[in-house]
């Protein structure tokens, strides 16, 4: 049905109808927009069932589609509310009544202030206010350590991971299943468990013989623990783009007097390019979520962005965790805009059709 | 191969086996060859297989063992823990005076010793964990045993506290000399040993882990099922939407799936809380009054609730993934036979998806059971999960052993549930997105 033929069609009129009967109700301009929302999606999206539906069909359709909806909003609702309610000008989690009624000084940019001011020695202006900015506030402290060792695991799991999974969709690969089996099993294995092996593990000292001292409370053991959380993420997305994989092509470049690096360079990589990077993008977004091994394995000096929003939110809560939440959100929008980017590109170099 | 043209020493002959250019017969190049692929591949995933041994295999390796290994008394009392072995526990009577003589001798010594993990303070809490109370025993008896200057040494401890006549005491100071035990083991299931040093259930106000472990299993599976749900109609509608709108609300459902799991379970605390959004939205409405706000977050249900958000993107996906190879014709030749949309549904349609049923809440349950942070965050004191306990005895107790010992039985669970999907689903088929 045409956007134009829904617009005129009866059930769209009912909607309209019910909506201002809604709002003369209960006067609120919020409720309505839910209200619109939760009975005018389904109405939108439902398309002229078959001349043999009967009415029960029909009403059967509507409250599917209806229960839908409400589950897309509570899938989606608790990420988007955060958004506004960082911007709250009171300390409060929740919205305010000036929130509501849109008046302008209830919003501020305060709490986006604090990610940068807090921790400062002296955040309202000083000779070396940059610096200090930079070594002393404490979010900022957080991002660059989650930085620093989201992207060094990150290179670790990938070029690990990849080689793996080249050896791993090779037909001739013996104990396939086991050894995929031992690979996965950093993500099926509860993170506390594996934190906890590792906190015993690392805290010896002369485990590695280049290594004398300890590895718990330093950035080593953290980036080593969320390399062994990225790999599961590596191996699945890679092996996932080798299966589509026309071993022929190898043939065929040996066949022209092409030598292992040449076709690896020349042929593999390109086509599994998409996969490694998106591979890539699961293991960072791993490293940067995960909060368990860091815990357990780093100190205050380590803290990463996830570990302190954990302990924010068990001491003081306070909406400058809002504000990160919102700035992780868009940078989540950003990576799974990535990714679908190159799922797009993956599926046009095989040959399958345009998502 | 039959063709005359090609050189006759590759030609099959009756009295000569098939062999190559060179010479090496056939059968014989052709298992090398296999070999050396074999082995590159190997070698391929040698690298990462050894980094996961090292670090992740061992370290478990490690914990699982320290669960019931435990020489605190062995190191704090070295001659005293060889001593007692001698000692007849089913006797009835008192080790003799020469192993109280060492007893008393060790004390002195360990008393003096500073070194982390070998001081009386350990030896004291190792044997506090299976008499709860026997601590200050141990502290006050080693203050003042550097004041016995000689035997007998059997009425000189008993003097200074009537307890070290207690036959019990000595068992288990005998059974903890050991460096092996199952104490740690048994007090995780909620048992221990009694006086007779026979192994019984714990009193019945003191059975805590068992009880946890149920309570993190019901409250999985409950998540489990809630998420099935829930995921089933919106994996049929994706499932069903032509690519270009389906390829929309997918990321509705990946969206979550990439937020970050701190950033979910704060955006829920502002939901929930008491002054939070949905009780607002409920006062608001009329639901309930303001002073009557529902108690939402910081015990089950905000456990729950969160969990099936953070949880929903992993029964979403192999629920759709299933869905979607099904061909719709299936349902509408169903229909034109006359079964009912209720009969088709559940006659047709359902008993196909159930690879992607078993796939999800497998991966559901598996991914909940070992949950740490949301528990930790929302769940209160009534809403926590078995891995609480054990961070907590990492963390703050510092009792290792028993937090060992609890991840060992978490992870037996865990381990089950995957090799069986291993078994039912093949963890190839295993995909994000």
């Amino acid at each position: 049905m045409s956007f134009k033929k829904r617009l005129t069609s009866n059930g769209f009129y009912a909607l309209i109808g019910a909506t201002i009967l809604f709002l003369l109700f209960t006067q609120s301009i919020l409720g309505t927009v839910g209200f619109l929302l939760i009975f005018g999606i389904p109405l939108f999206c439902m398309n002229p069932l078959p001349a043999y539906a009967t009415t029960g069909d029909k009403i059967g359709k509507y409250a599917y589609l209806a229960i839908c909806t409400i589950i897309f909003i509570f899938l989606i609702l608790p990420i988007l509310i955060i958004i506004p309610l960082s911007f709250n000008a009171e300390p409060y989690f929740t919205f305010t009544d000036g929130m509501l009624s849109l008046d302008p000084d209830a919003y501020s940019f305060r709490w986006y202030a604090d990610i940068v001011r807090f921790g400062m020695t002296s955040p309202d202006g000083g000779p070396n206010w940059w610096s200090d900015m930079w070594n002393n506030a404490t979010w900022i402290r957080a991002t660059r350590n989650s930085f620093f060792i989201a992207i060094c695991a990150t290179l670790l799991a990938t070029f690990l991971g990849t080689l793996a999974a080249l050896g791993l969709s090779r037909p001739e690969m013996p104990f396939r299943a086991q050894i995929t089996s031992l690979l996965i099993s950093p993500m099926i294995v509860p993170l506390v468990i594996t934190a906890t092996g590792m906190f015993f593990f690392f805290a010896q000292k002369d485990i590695f013989p280049f290594f004398p001292e300890s590895l718990v409370n330093t950035y080593t053991g953290i980036v080593l623990a969320h390399a062994i959380l990225g790999v599961p993420f590596v191996i699945i997305t890679v092996t996932a783009t080798l299966s589509g994989f026309d071993r022929s092509l190898i043939r065929a470049s040996q066949g022209m007097g092409a030598n292992g690096w040449t076709t690896f360079y020349k042929v593999i990589m390109p086509l599994i390019l998409p996969g490694m990077i998106s591979g890539a993008l699961f293991a960072f977004i791993t490293s940067l979520d995960e909060v368990v091994a860091v815990i357990f394995l780093a100190d205050v000096d380590q803290r990463t962005i996830p570990r302190q929003m954990f302990s924010g939110l068990r001491e003081q809560i306070s909406p400058t965790i809002l504000a990160v939440a919102t700035i992780l959100v868009l940078i989540s929008i950003g990576l799974l805009t990535a990714l679908e980017l190159l799922r797009r590109r993956s599926e046009r170099l095989r040959g399958l059709s345009p998502g | 191969m039959s063709d005359t043209a090609l050189p006759n020493t590759n030609i099959a002959q009756p009295d000569r086996p098939l062999v190559t250019a060179d010479g090496i017969p056939l059968k014989q190049k052709l298992a090398r060859t296999t070999r050396t692929m074999k082995l590159r591949a190997l070698l391929l995933t040698l690298p990462l297989v050894f980094f996961v041994f090292v670090a992740f295999v061992i370290p478990i390796g490690q914990m699982l063992h320290r669960a019931v290994h435990n020489p605190t008394v062995s190191e704090v009392a070295p001659n005293f823990a060889e001593a007692i072995q001698d000692w007849d526990a089913d006797s009835g009577e008192l080790p003799s005076e020469q192993i109280f003589e060492i007893f008393v001798q060790d004390l002195v010594t360990a008393r003096q010793n500073r070194e982390v993990g070998k001081t009386v303070g350990n030896l004291a809490t190792r044997i506090n964990y299976e008499i709860p109370g026997s601590r200050s025993l141990f502290t006050s008896t080693a203050r003042k045993a550097g004041r016995i200057e000689q035997g007998p040494y059997k009425e000189a401890l008993l003097e200074i506290d009537e307890d070290w006549g207690d036959i019990h005491l000595w068992r288990t100071l005998q059974r903890a000399s050991n460096n092996y035990t199952l104490a740690f083991m048994l007090a995780a299931v909620d048992m221990q040993y009694d006086k007779d040093g026979d192994i019984v259930q714990a009193n019945e106000l003191y059975r805590i882990y068992i009880p946890i472990l149920l309570k993190t299993i019901g409250l999985s599976a409950l998540i489990t099922f809630l998420c099935f749900l829930i995921a089933y109609p919106v994996s049929y509608l994706l499932s069903t939407l032509p690519l270009r709108t389906s390829n929309l609300l997918m990321i509705l459902v990946l969206l979550p799936f990439w937020t970050s799991l701190l950033v979910r379970t704060s955006a829920w605390i502002a939901m929930l809380q008491t002054e939070g959004i949905i009780n607002d939205i409920m006062v608001f409405l009329g639901v309930i009054g303001d002073d009557g706000r529902i108690q939402m977050i910081y015990n089950q249900t905000g456990t729950v609730i969160s969990m099936v958000h953070i949880l929903l993107p992993f029964m979403i996906l192999p629920l759709y993934s299933v869905m979607k190879t099904i061909p719709p014709s299936y349902m509408r030749a169903a229909r034109s036979m006359g079964a009912t949309q209720t009969y088709a549904f559940f006659r047709v349609y359902f008993p196909q998806t159930t690879p992607g049923i078993a796939a999800g809440t497998l991966l559901v349950f598996i991914l909940a059971i070992g949950y740490y942070i949301t528990p930790a965050l929302v769940g209160g004191s009534d809403g926590i999960f078995i891995s609480n306990l054990i961070a907590d005895h990492i963390k703050k107790t510092l009792n290792w052993s028993l937090g060992s010992a609890l991840a060992a039985i978490l992870l037996v669970v865990v381990m089950t549930l995957y090799w069986l999907y291993n078994r039912l689903v093949g963890v190839d088929k295993l995909k994000f997105g």
